[in-house]
Order: structure tokens, then sequence, then C-alpha cells
């Protein structure tokens, strides 16, 4: 009997919990597989659900969708791009600051934070006229870096608490055969770092494949910009074709919630451990 | 690795001097660090400081402060904040410890749970807008079946659109906040609650003496780093009510582009840099928090 009432007790608040999470991604898909005239008449399913929008917005037939393929391909590039550039800027200092403790390593750490420190929405309109002076506005490079700048900072916090964990006789044994940093690195540090340099790299290239404001700032031309953009910019006409605007904003939520599900080991051990211990 | 280190062992006889190793050390570490200051400064330092330099105009203070938007969004501001930092951890607290009761199917749920947070901005908020349209929004849909009454114009008032910019922004940012905690509650030990539960300790007490000090350090950092993110969403405003009606339901975090958009360049400048009173005190505090 006890036990009925706990789990009745839990059902109390796993079901809203469910509700609440799920109600804005059901309507979603509720809307991508409706026909065009039955999305608006507020039912749970709908009479004839269709592929038909899947079909519109895949062969782009809809002049608001011309540069759908383009722009997924954008996104893409450029959430591997900050994928790739991160990690690889975030390994190299969190090495240095962690394995070779370099010095004024303290004082880059405290740098970073100050990144976090200025709210993403308030960085972007410096952030937007340092591009222009850079001359690299309008140019995909311009929201890479922007992404960078921001996803490093929490990487090399993320990857430097990993690094201090692992045993520091590792790196003295192979120093007395004679190892090099260039070689504690290869041989040390990335094998015993690959799980966190997965998260790392996931969570960066999520947030840039999800990134709105700054790919709206930085990038103009349709030709260039994201997924993204492109979606928001069926805000500002009046004959928007919103089952399709939904349909194609589905397609570009599924990469993100799959990369997530493939790498969630990694990204809930890594990223939340170094939250905690502070 | 013993064999790649060992195969290099005649490259670096015995005899190199500690002293000469450890310089080399550092000179290694300040190359691998370069990258990042080089990000660091061009991308970080730079814009803010020429932000700065761009804001350094009295003129366009005093026009903002003849602005009622301006006002009227910093009173939102402080509002979006208080509430949905504050609303949203007590929620994540509570959930906390829902998630970390063992069973199959809240560990499924927890699987679905992380999604707002995992999938883009754009479809979900627009979903939510359009669940809100006063004609054929499903809530209202509904609203009517249940009362054959009209339901509120939700977008096209500035508490409810507020209102509701809040409830998106805490729908999408909960999952975060959520694991978080749960990580720092799954970190407290188990024999303290078996010890409470021996004693005849009550769910509450247990709550109050075991679970709430440990994890308070934990809730007042999150709180913090959550107000910078708060103060910095500019998704769940401006995709939901696009600031609007009449420019009402404008925070900090869109206003700047508004002025953009109304070419006033200094103006928003002008706003960001409003903001800065704001944040260096807690700037300061957390720093000395995290780099102890």
């Amino acid at each position: 009997m006890r036990n009925f009432f706990t789990e009745a007790r839990l059902l109390l608040v796993g079901i809203p919990v469910f509700l609440w999470t799920m109600i804005p991604l059901y309507h979603l898909t509720l809307f991508a597989i409706s026909p065009k005239d039955t999305a608006f008449k507020g039912k749970l399913w709908p009479d004839d659900p269709t592929l038909r929008n899947f079909e519109m917005v895949i062969q782009q037939k809809h002049y608001y969708l011309n540069n759908f393929w383009h722009q997924m391909w954008n996104s893409l590039v450029i959430a591997l791009a900050v994928g790739f550039i991160t990690l690889f800027v975030a390994t190299a200092a969190a090495f240095a600051i962690s394995r070779l403790r370099v010095r004024g390593g303290r004082l880059i750490m405290n740098l970073a934070l100050l990144t976090y420190f200025v709210p993403a929405a308030f960085l972007a309109l410096p952030m937007y006229k340092a591009m222009a002076v850079y001359g690299l506005l309008n140019t995909q490079w311009a929201l890479i870096f922007a992404m960078v700048a921001i996803a490093t900072p929490y990487a090399i916090w993320v990857l430097k608490q990993a690094g201090d964990k692992l045993p520091i006789e590792l790196d003295e044994a192979a120093i007395i055969d004679g190892a090099t940093a260039p070689q504690l690195f290869r041989f040390i540090f990335l094998p015993l770092m690959a799980p966190s340099m997965v998260a790392v790299g996931t969570y960066a290239l999520l947030l840039a494949w999800n990134e709105y404001l700054y790919a709206f700032l930085l990038l103009s031309r349709d030709v260039d910009t994201t997924l993204a953009v492109a979606l928001g910019a069926f805000l500002s006409a009046d004959d928007s074709p919103w089952e399709l605007l939904m349909t194609a904003g589905l397609i570009y939520a599924l990469p993100p919630a799959a990369i997530y599900y493939a790498f969630r080991r990694y990204m809930a051990a890594d990223l939340t451990s170094g939250s905690v211990k502070s | 690795m013993s064999q790649a280190a060992s195969a290099d062992l005649s490259a670096f006889p015995a005899a190199a001097p500690a002293a000469g190793r450890m310089s080399s050390w550092q000179n290694w570490g300040t190359l691998l660090v370069l990258p990042y200051l080089a990000v660091f400064f061009v991308f970080v330092l730079y814009p803010v400081g020429y932000g700065l330099w761009l804001g350094n105009d009295m003129q366009s203070y005093r026009e903002l402060f003849a602005d009622d938007i301006f006002w009227r969004s910093v009173v939102n501001t402080i509002i979006f904040i208080g509430v949905g930092v504050n609303l949203k951890l007590a929620i994540a607290l509570l959930l906390s410890g829902f998630f970390a009761v063992p069973r199959w199917w809240i560990r499924v749920l927890g699987l679905l749970f992380i999604l707002p947070w995992a999938v883009p901005s754009i479809p979900t908020i627009l979903s939510f807008r359009f669940m809100l349209n006063p004609e054929w929004g499903v809530i209202n849909q509904v609203y009517y079946n249940l009362t054959f009454l009209d339901g509120p114009n939700w977008l096209n008032n500035p508490v409810l659109g507020l209102t509701m910019s809040i409830v998106v922004h805490i729908w999408k940012s909960l999952p975060f906040w959520t694991l978080i905690l749960l990580a720092g509650r799954l970190a407290i030990s188990k024999e303290m609650y078996e010890a409470a539960a021996i004693d005849g300790a009550s769910a509450l007490q247990k709550f109050r003496f075991i679970t709430w000090p440990s994890m308070r350090q934990l809730y007042l950092t999150c709180t913090i780093l959550s107000m910078f993110f708060t103060l910095g969403d500019f998704n769940s405003v401006y995709l939901l009510t696009g600031g609007g009606p009449a420019d009402l339901t404008h925070v900090l975090a869109t206003l700047g582009i508004r002025y953009i958009r109304l070419d006033q360049v200094d103006l928003a400048m002008a706003s960001i840099i409003c903001a800065l009173p704001l944040m260096a005190p807690l700037m300061v505090f957390m720093m000395r928090r995290l780099s102890k």
C-alpha cells in the first residue's frame, strides 16, 4: 500500500513534467504532419496526417525555402568548424594549464570566465562592430570565430578540471623515460582525455548549430546564412507558410537531438562534473 | 606509449639538465595557450573595449534616458531575471530530487526532459508562439471548448507577453539547471540519509538538514551564473513577442537590436552599457567564488 502511494506521488510529478516538456515539441510535430488548412483547427491529431510538408521542404518547393539544403549545409559546416576549432584551442590551453602548469594559468582561467560575465546578447553588438573592423562581416568566419570565442571558456574550464584528475604519476613516469611535452600531450593526455573532448566538442557543435542571434547579426546574404536565420526570416512576412516553417524547423531540430543522444553519456558526466566542484 | 617514449630517448639523453626541461615546458605551455589568448583578445576583449569606446558619448545616454521604452525594458529585465531565475532554480532544485529517484520510467523521462535544452530555440519558441495565437492557437481552442469563452490575446498584452516569455525561458533552460543540481545532489553521501532514516527523520527534515546545507553553495553559484545567462537571453523574448506589443515587452537583451534596426547604433551601445552597474558586483562575487 505504501509502495502504491509512493508511485502515485511520483507519477503526480512525472506526468506534468512529461506534458510540460513534450507539448511544444508535439505541437511542432503536429504542424509538420498536418495539411495546410487543418493545421489551425486545434486538433490533437490530424484527420489525415500527411508527409506532404516534408516533401515540399525537402524539394525546396517554396520560394522561402529556395536555399534550404544550402543553408542546412552552412549550418553543418559552421557547427563542425566551431566544434573542431574550439576543441583544438581549448585542449591545447587546458593541457598547458593543467599538466604543464604554465605561468599565468590561473589568470588565463579567470580571463576565460570573464567572457561569461558579458551576457551573450550584449556581446553580440560589440562583436558585430568588431567583425566589421576586421572585414569579416558577412563571411562565415565571423560566425565561426564568434562561436569559438563563446564556447572556448567553458570548454577550457571543463577540460582543465578533467585534466587535473589524471594522476600526476603518469607524467612523472613518462618524464623519467625522457618524454617531451608534445609526447606527454600525444601519448598520455590525449588518449585519457578523449571522453571529455567528445563532450566538449559536442557542446561547441550544438551551441553553433542552435545559435540564432549571432548568425542573424553576422551573416546577411541568403547563401551564407544558417538554417536558423532562414527560419527566423519567416517571422517578418505576413504570408508565411507556417506549416512549412514548422516542418523545416523540425528537420532543423533533429540533428542536435540525435547528436545529443549519441554522446549523452559523455556530456552528462563531464559537463556537469566540472560545475559541481565549485 | 612507453615504446614511443623510449624510442625517443636518444634524442633526449638523460644528461639534459632538469632546469632546461622546465623552461622548455614553460615554452611549450606558452605556445599552447597562445591560440586561446588570441581568440580572447581579438574576439572578446577588443570588441568589448571597442563597444565601451563607442558607448562613451554622453549625448547618447541623454537620448537613451529620455526614451520611455528604455525604462520599460529596465523594469522588464528586472522582472524577467527576478522571476525567471528564482522560479527556474527553485523548480530545478525540486525536480533534481524527483530525477534522483531510481525508477526505470523516471530515467526514460529524464532522457526526454533534456530535449528543450538540446534542440534549437527557433522551432520550439515558434511552436509556443503558434500555440498562443488568440484565434487558432491550440491553447485558446482548448480554453474555448471548456468555457465557451474567448481566451486572452496572449502576446498582444504586455503583461501576458512578458509572462509567456518567462515561461518559454524556463522551458528552455530548466533541463540544464536540473541536471547540474542533480549532479550536486548525487554527490551527497548516501550514508547521511541512511543515518537520518534510522533516526526517523521525515522527508522534509532530510531536505532541511542534509540536502539543503550540502547544496546551498552550489545553488548560489547556479543562481548567479543563471542571472548572466538570463540577462543574455535574447531568443525567449525576441522570437516570442518580438518586443511587442508597442515595444512594451523588450528587455535589455533585445533593446539593443531594436536600436540597431532603428539605425541608432549609439543608443544600442549605451543601452548595453547600462547593464554594467547591475553586472559588476555579481562579476566580482563570481570571480572570487570560482577562482577559489
